[in-house]
């Protein structure tokens, strides 16, 4: 085991030279074949989310199988990696999505603020993993963190780790209430060194969530982490991300900060809702020509 | 698990091959011929000479250019004289900056032509001429406009006069954007201007002429005259010359200092660097290899002001030297015109010539080469990005200025051996801090001798701010409040 570093001294972060870094990735022009295979892949990067309290069986049954059949119109469609629900939600969708091979994620651990005690943290997850789980999306707290209790946030993490089992951990950081990038970086390095095995920016309930810079930021303390361990560990942005465009600028800079070895679904996801119908539309324009009216693709 | 540290690397082959977004060269009107610009008209060349400029990244003839002779030169001064003793001394400061405002305007309104054109001539990536070199020039001519009626706050009680006719000799490296720091100053301050772009890059200066025509400038109040170093030297010893702004290379710049010297012509002169760019072990790392990417790989190498000697505290040189390689590996390096280019063409086979050269030295001084495992064009002048380490003061790849994308790397431990080492260079044109210490960077920065300092990032420029050199990187300030000083008796 590596050593773990001491978090209150972590990797300083320059906010103006990220967020012109993170810009320049935007400025790539992804045409032709790179755009289709780019557009593919984000679609199975895909973590087709819905975390309402409102959601029903119905609901999470009609989202699994737009999971399964994208766009049936057109042939040869990757499905998404992964449906994205509560834990109540989890043995409904499990049945749902049956042997199309995918995952269920889940949230717990008080999802979305966090705000109870551990005992409870841990038994929400292990229901969800009973449920039948393939990952869990657990959130950090953020007060403990603010308060700068890191070793608290360290154990939570390593508690919620070992109640997973064989379920891989999403970490999130909920990066929206953390302030700067400085301390992005710290609790990216709090995560990955408690166990995480997905640091995730954000929870889609607090604005801003998911943006390239605080994305680019963790994107740079897993390529540190690898350097240091030879440990990958994987990357979810979530929430805001719903054009085609942008997920392609997310991938370029996937691409060229981490490289070959994260362009899959096992190293990179999307947490998202309505970012599969508009990448639909964009792979029909570029089959077609032409736009497609939005009522040509489901929303479920 | 058992990983060796500093071994791995990460892979980019498939981030270099995007398909191709290659910017259309439609809009960039290139007439076969290009006469000079004298008296607002374009003329025929008394020589009856004409030279070839090629696109460096093809090899392919672009143009035929007018070489200018001493009568040619001389034609030119006087039509400038002219224009400044009969009309535009007398012209009302704001009239002047009516016109400035006017080619600024125009500039922008034909940005896609020019960014095509430098590009094109130049061999500088489409995203940098679009995003960066245009727009610059652009700006360059609003802001002086703004100062041309309110010379009188500038210099409060001194009473500014214009000088009266500037000769004024640019690189081949921002074409457009040096004639425009030349340029603008001068208009703004009511002189007149004898111009000679560099021969290799003289198309986006001979757009511009056609820009001042439609402007409406009053006819030799620019004139811009091409051909190589016999015109510039013709232009430098003209006895009716009052003022030369040079920016080029330290050589030259000493012929100039030499041939003018017990003459009353004022000089500026913007010559070479060899700048040193510091990393601090508290710097914002990731943030900092971007800065040493951006310092030593912009606009290929071919900036004066670039961070070409690598200075990196050793606690952190292992890291960052890990970090940059596999950073250096996503840069694409191919044809200018795809959008997606990083480094584009070699200005010239005599430079890449020059690049290459200094690649042998390093090697035989002992110094180790890196270069990313990029493929690069059959056709054109290319030079993979390139970092030497291994370095030390002495070698002539840390003392000498390549004008290429070649980076030297040092080590150091404690501020004051880095300080010594980047002021011991006989340049003093820029240097670059990295530090999260606000104190550290003021106490470099007091030390520093150089023009420009930059601190957490590097290679930024504005109209607003002087800039200009120590020691052999020339004197005088171009930009800002003090560019207007150098063209103006105060």
């Amino acid at each position: 085991m590596n050593t773990i570093p001491d978090f209150t001294i972590s990797p300083r972060i320059d906010q103006v030279g990220v967020e012109e870094r993170a810009s320049r990735f935007t400025k790539r022009s992804i045409k032709n074949e790179t755009k289709i295979n780019g557009l593919k892949l984000a679609l199975n990067m895909i973590d087709l989310t819905t975390l309402e309290g409102k959601d029903t069986d119905g609901k999470v049954k009609q989202l699994c199988y737009k999971a399964m059949h994208l766009h049936d119109v057109y042939a040869g469609l990757p499905t998404v990696a992964a449906i994205c629900v509560y834990p109540s939600m989890v043995g409904v969708a499990k049945k749902a999505l049956g042997d199309s091979g995918i995952k269920v994620a889940s949230v717990a651990t008080a999802f979305p603020s966090g705000q109870s005690t551990r005992d409870i943290k841990i038994r929400d997850t292990k229901f969800a993993i009973s449920q039948g789980a393939d990952e869990i999306d657990m959130v950090i707290s953020r007060g403990k963190f603010h308060q700068g209790e890191y070793n608290f946030v360290f154990d939570e993490i390593a508690a919620i780790k070992e109640a997973c089992g064989n379920a891989r951990l999403k970490v999130i950081l909920e990066t929206g209430e953390l302030g700067t990038y400085d301390k992005v970086r710290k609790a990216s390095d709090i995560a990955m060194y408690a166990g995480a095995d997905f640091i995730k920016t954000s929870t889609g309930k607090i604005s801003p969530a998911a943006t390239m810079p605080v994305t680019l930021v963790m994107l740079e303390a897993i390529r540190d982490f690898y350097y240091k361990t030879g440990k990958k560990i994987a990357m979810k942005p979530a929430g805001g991300i719903s054009k085609a465009k942008l997920a392609l600028h997310y991938l370029v800079m996937l691409n060229e900060v981490l490289g070959e070895g994260w362009m899959n679904n096992e190293w990179f996801r999307f947490g998202a809702s309505s970012l599969a119908n508009d990448i639909l539309m964009q792979l029909m324009k570029q089959r077609t020509g032409l736009y497609q009216s939005g009522d040509y693709f489901s929303n479920d | 698990m058992a990983v060796k540290k500093n071994t791995l690397k990460l892979k980019f082959d498939s981030s270099r091959n995007l398909a191709p977004a290659l910017e259309s060269k439609s809009v960039a009107k290139i007439a076969e011929r290009y006469d000079l610009f004298i008296n607002g008209k374009f003329e025929k060349p008394s020589s009856k000479k004409y030279f070839d400029t090629i696109n460096p990244a093809s090899e392919e003839k672009l143009s035929s250019i007018a070489q200018a002779n001493a009568a040619d030169v001389n034609k030119a001064v006087v039509a400038a004289r002219n224009a400044y003793e009969k009309g535009w001394k007398k012209t009302s400061p704001k009239e002047r900056a009516k016109y400035i405002y006017r080619i600024a305007r125009i500039i922008q309104e034909r940005a896609r032509e020019l960014a095509v054109i430098e590009t094109l001539d130049g061999g500088k990536p489409i995203r940098e001429s679009r995003d960066f070199d245009v727009p610059t020039a652009a700006n360059h001519f609003f802001y002086y406009a703004g100062w041309a009626d309110k010379l009188e706050y500038a210099f409060p009680n001194r009473n500014p006069k214009p000088l009266g006719v500037a000769g004024q000799i640019i690189p081949w490296n921002f074409p457009l954007l040096m004639a425009a720091w030349k340029i603008a100053p001068a208009l703004a301050t009511g002189n007149t201007v004898v111009l000679k772009p560099a021969e290799t890059t003289s198309l986006t200066a001979l757009k511009l002429a056609e820009i001042i025509q439609e402007a409406d400038l009053p006819p030799g109040v620019v004139n811009i005259i091409t051909g190589a170093g016999a015109t510039g030297a013709a232009l430098v010893n003209h006895p009716d010359i009052n003022k030369i702004a040079f920016t080029g290379s330290t050589d030259v710049g000493k012929l100039i200092q030499k041939a003018i010297a017990g003459t009353n012509k004022k000089a500026t002169l913007e010559l070479g660097g060899k700048a040193a760019n510091i990393i601090f072990d508290d710097a914002p790392l990731d943030q900092a290899v971007e800065g040493i990417i951006n310092g030593i790989f912009f606009n290929q190498g071919h900036v004066c002001c670039a961070g070409s000697r690598l200075f990196v505290q050793e606690s952190v040189y292992k890291i960052v030297l890990q970090k940059l390689k596999d950073r250096m590996e996503t840069l694409i390096v191919g044809d200018p015109m795809d959008k997606n280019t990083d480094i584009g063409a070699i200005n010239s086979k005599q430079q890449l010539e020059v690049i290459n050269k200094y690649l042998k030295i390093g090697q035989q001084e002992g110094a180790e080469m890196f270069q990313s495992a990029c493929s690069i064009p059959k056709k054109g002048f290319y030079c993979r990005p390139t970092i030497f380490t291994n370095v030390a003061q002495s070698n002539r790849i840390a003392q000498e200025e390549i004008f290429g994308p070649v980076l030297s790397i040092q080590t150091f431990r404690t501020e004051d051996e880095v300080i010594e080492k980047a002021n011991n260079t006989p340049f003093g044109l820029s240097a670059g801090v990295w530090t999260d210490k606000g104190s550290k960077i003021f106490n470099m920065t007091s030390k520093l001798k150089a023009g420009v300092i930059w601190a957490n990032t590097y290679n930024k420029f504005d109209p607003t701010s002087p800039f200009g050199g120590f020691k052999e990187s020339g004197f005088g300030r171009e930009g800002g409040l003090h560019g207007l000083g150098a063209y103006l008796k105060v």
